[in-house]
C-alpha cells in the first residue's frame, strides 16, 4: 500500500527549477533511497515533503491525504519525521531534553510528562545514548549527535522518516552502526525515505532507489538495476 | 544529593521566599515613605524585566516593545481611571496589553534576529508618535491626569503583580509550554519539525508577558498623577528590562529579579548622590558587567557554586 505519493511535483526558486515535476510513490515497510549528484534538489524535495518550503506546484499524498500546504508542526503530527543534513540539535539542552521536547509535542494526542520521560528513555536507550542523557547535546560527537536526531525523530511516533545524509561524516565502523539502527527501525515497521552518499550503504539498506538530476527524476528501480543503469553511470562519472 | 535534603531544600526555599514576602507586605508600617516609594519603582522594574525574561530568556527574541505595552497600561489607567474601581481598570489595561501582544506577535514574529528587534521598537515608537499626533491635532490637549492613589495601596498592587508574574514565569518554565520555548530559542526549525506549533507558542507567549506590563502601567500611572505619551511610552523602559535581564542573567528565574533590582538601586543612589556623572557611571558599571559576567550576577553565583563543590 502506498504510504507517500508525489504527483508532479515542482520548486522553482526564481528562475531556477529545484525540482521539477517529480512523481514519486513510497510503500509501506519499504526503505527507499533517493540519490543524484550534488544540487540534484535531493534536500529541497524532503523540505517540500516535510513542509519547510512551499511547492510552486503539484500535489504531496501521506495515506491518501493531502499534505501540501500544511505546516511542517501539522505534517509532523500526522506521522512523518525527517532529520537534517547538518544536524539541528537543540545545543543547549541536554540529550534528554531533546528527545522529551519530541515525545511531548511530536504526535496529536496530549500525553503525560511522566510517560513523555519514560518514551524518551527508552528511545535513547533504543540508539545506545542513555550513558550521555545528561549531556548537552552542543558537547555530542559528530556520531552521536547524527543518533540524536535520530531519536528526537523517533519521538515524533512517525511511521515515515526521512533521513538526510545519516551518514555524513561517520567513519567505516560508525557507518555500519548506522545501517545496523537503520535495519532496527524498520523492525518497529517504520516506512524509511533516506538521501545518502555512502553507496555502501544506500545499496545495502534499499529495496528501492530514486535517482534525481537537475531536478528531474532519471531513474527508479533496485539498487541492482540502479547500479548498472547507463544513465545514471553517465550522471555521476560523465560520459 | 538524595531525595530527603533536596525536598526538605525545597521547603527550605518555599518557607524562605514566604517570610520575604510576610517581610515586604508588612514595610510600609514601618518604613518611611521614601522606602516605599523607591520600592515600588524597583518593583516595578522588577516586574517589567521578569515579563520581558519570560518571552525573550527562552525564545532569544528580543523585544524593544516593553515600552508599547506598559504605555497602553498608562492610558488605559488615564481614560478610565475617573468613572472604573481601579481593580476593573488594571484588568483592562493588562487585557488591551494582551491583545497588543497578539496583534503585533502574529505580524512580526516571523521575523528573525535584527529584524524583529528594529520592528517591535518601531511600534512602540509608532504608538507614542501617533497619541501625540492624536493629541495635538485631534483633542488639542496633550496629556492628561491621573486620579491619584495612596501610594501604599500602589505598593500593595504592585506586590500582588511581582508575586503573580513570578509564579507565571517559574510555571512556564517548568512546564512543557516552557521546553517548547527554549527548543524554539534553540533551533527554530526543528523546534516546529517536532511538532510544534512555533508561531502560537511565541505569540501566546508574547501576549502573556504583555500582560503584566500593562497591569504595571495602570497602576504606576496613578502613581505620576500627570502621563502623556512621552512619559506613558518611554523607550528607555524598552531598553531597561533588556539591560537588566543581561546584568542579573537570563539562566535562572532569580536572574533578571536581582538584576532588575540591583540595578534600579544602583541608579537611584547615583541619581540622587551623583545627578551629574550618573550617566557616566551606569554606562561604565554596565560596560564591565557585559564584558566580564557575560551570564550575568546569577551566572557568577552559579560559577562560584560550582567551583566550591569541585575543591
Amino acid at each position: 500500500m502506498q504510504i507517500l505519493e508525489g504527483k508532479n511535483l515542482t520548486k522553482h526558486f526564481g528562475g531556477l527549477a529545484a525540482v521539477h515535476q517529480v512523481d514519486f510513490d513510497i510503500h509501506e515497510g519499504e526503505v527507499v533511497g533517493l540519490i543524484g549528484p550534488n544540487g540534484a534538489g535531493k534536500t529541497t524535495l524532503f523540505n517540500l515533503i516535510s513542509g519547510s518550503l512551499p511547492t510552486t506546484g503539484g500535489e504531496i499524498r501521506y495515506k491518501g491525504k493531502k499534505i501540501t500546504g500544511l505546516k511542517p508542526d501539522q505534517i509532523c503530527k500526522r506521522g512523518i519525521a525527517r532529520t537534517f543534513q547538518s544536524a539541528k540539535l537543540f545545543a543547549g539542552m541536554s540529550v534528554f531534553e531533546n528527545v522529551l521536547a519530541a515525545s511531548l509535542f511530536g504526535t496529536e494526542r496530549t500525553i503525560s510528562v511522566p510517560d513523555a520521560e519514560r518514551e524518551a528513555a527508552e528511545l535513547l536507550e533504543f540508539v545506545e545514548l542513555s550513558s550521555v542523557r545528561e549531556m548537552l547535546a552542543r558537547d555530542l560527537a559528530i556520531a552521536h549527535r547524527k543518533r540524536l536526531e535520530v531519536a528526537r525523530a523517533l519521538a515524533t511516533k512517525p511511521d515515515l522518516l526521512m533521513f538526510d545524509e545519516v551518514m555524513a561524516g561517520l567513519n567505516p565502523t560508525e557507518v555500519a552502526q548506522a545501517m545496523e539502527l537503520i535495519t532496527k527501525i524498520r523492525k518497529k515497521g517504520i516506512t524509511i525515505f533516506m538521501i545518502e552518499h555512502v553507496m555502501k550503504a544506500i545499496m545495502n539498506v534499499c529495496d528501492r532507489i530514486i535517482v534525481l538530476h537537475h531536478g528531474s527524476k532519471i531513474a527508479e528501480g533496485t539498487p541492482e538495476e540502479i547500479a548498472t543503469s547507463r544513465t545514471v553511470i553517465e550522471v555521476y562519472l560523465g560520459e | 544529593m538524595d531525595i530527603t535534603t533536596f525536598t526538605s531544600k525545597r521547603s527550605f526555599l518555599y518557607g524562605l521566599m514566604f517570610l520575604i514576602l510576610v517581610l515586604f507586605a508588612t514595610l510600609p508600617f514601618c518604613v518611611p515613605p521614601y522606602l516605599v516609594i523607591l520600592l515600588t519603582t524597583i518593583f516595578m522594574y522588577v516586574i517589567i524585566t521578569l515579563s520581558w525574561t519570560i518571552f525573550s530568556g527562552p525564545t532569544r527574541y528580543i523585544s524593544l516593545a516593553s515600552a508599547a505595552f506598559f504605555g497602553v497600561g498608562v492610558y488605559t489607567s488615564a481614560l478610565l481611571g475617573k468613572t472604573l474601581p481601579l481593580p476593573v481598570v488594571i484588568a483592562a489595561g493588562s487585557l488591551f496589553s494582551f491583545i497588543l501582544a497578539l496583534c503585533i506577535g502574529l505580524l512580526t514574529l516571523r521575523l528573525r534576529g535584527m529584524y524583529f528587534i528594529i520592528f517591535t521598537f518601531s511600534i512602540s515608537e509608532l504608538i507614542r508618535h501617533f497619541l501625540l499626533w492624536w493629541e495635538t491635532t485631534m483633542t488639542g490637549t496633550v496629556g492628561r491626569w491621573v486620579v491619584i492613589v495612596d501610594h501604599t495601596v500602589v505598593y500593595y498592587v504592585i506586590l500582588v503583580i511581582f508575586v503573580l508574574v513570578l509564579l507565571a514565569a517559574y510555571l512556564i518554565r517548568r512546564s512543557r509550554f516552557g521546553l517548547a520555548l527554549r527548543s524554539i530559542g534553540e533551533q527554530e526549525e526543528a523546534a516546529t519539525h517536532i511538532g510544534i506549533n512555533a508561531t502560537l507558542v511565541k505569540t501566546i507567549t508574547f501576549a502573556i508577558s504583555a500582560f503584566f506590563m500593562g497591569a504595571t502601567g495602570a497602576i504606576m500611572a496613578t502613581k505620576w498623577k500627570y502621563i502623556d505619551p512621552r512619559i506613558a511610552f518611554d523607550p528607555l523602559l524598552s531598553f531597561m528590562p533588556v539591560l537588566m535581564a543581561i546584568f542579573g542573567g537570563t539562566g535562572h528565574l532569580l536572574g533578571p529579579v536581582f538584576g532588575a533590582a540591583v540595578f534600579a538601586y544602583i541608579e537611584e543612589i547615583l541619581t540622587t548622590k551623583f545627578p551629574y556623572y550618573y550617566m557616566l557611571l551606569f554606562g561604565s558599571i554596565l560596560i564591565v558587567v557585559i564584558l566580564f559576567l557575560p551570564h550575568g550576577m546569577v551566572g557568577l553565583v552559579q560559577k562560584w557554586r560550582k567551583e566550591g563543590l569541585r575543591r
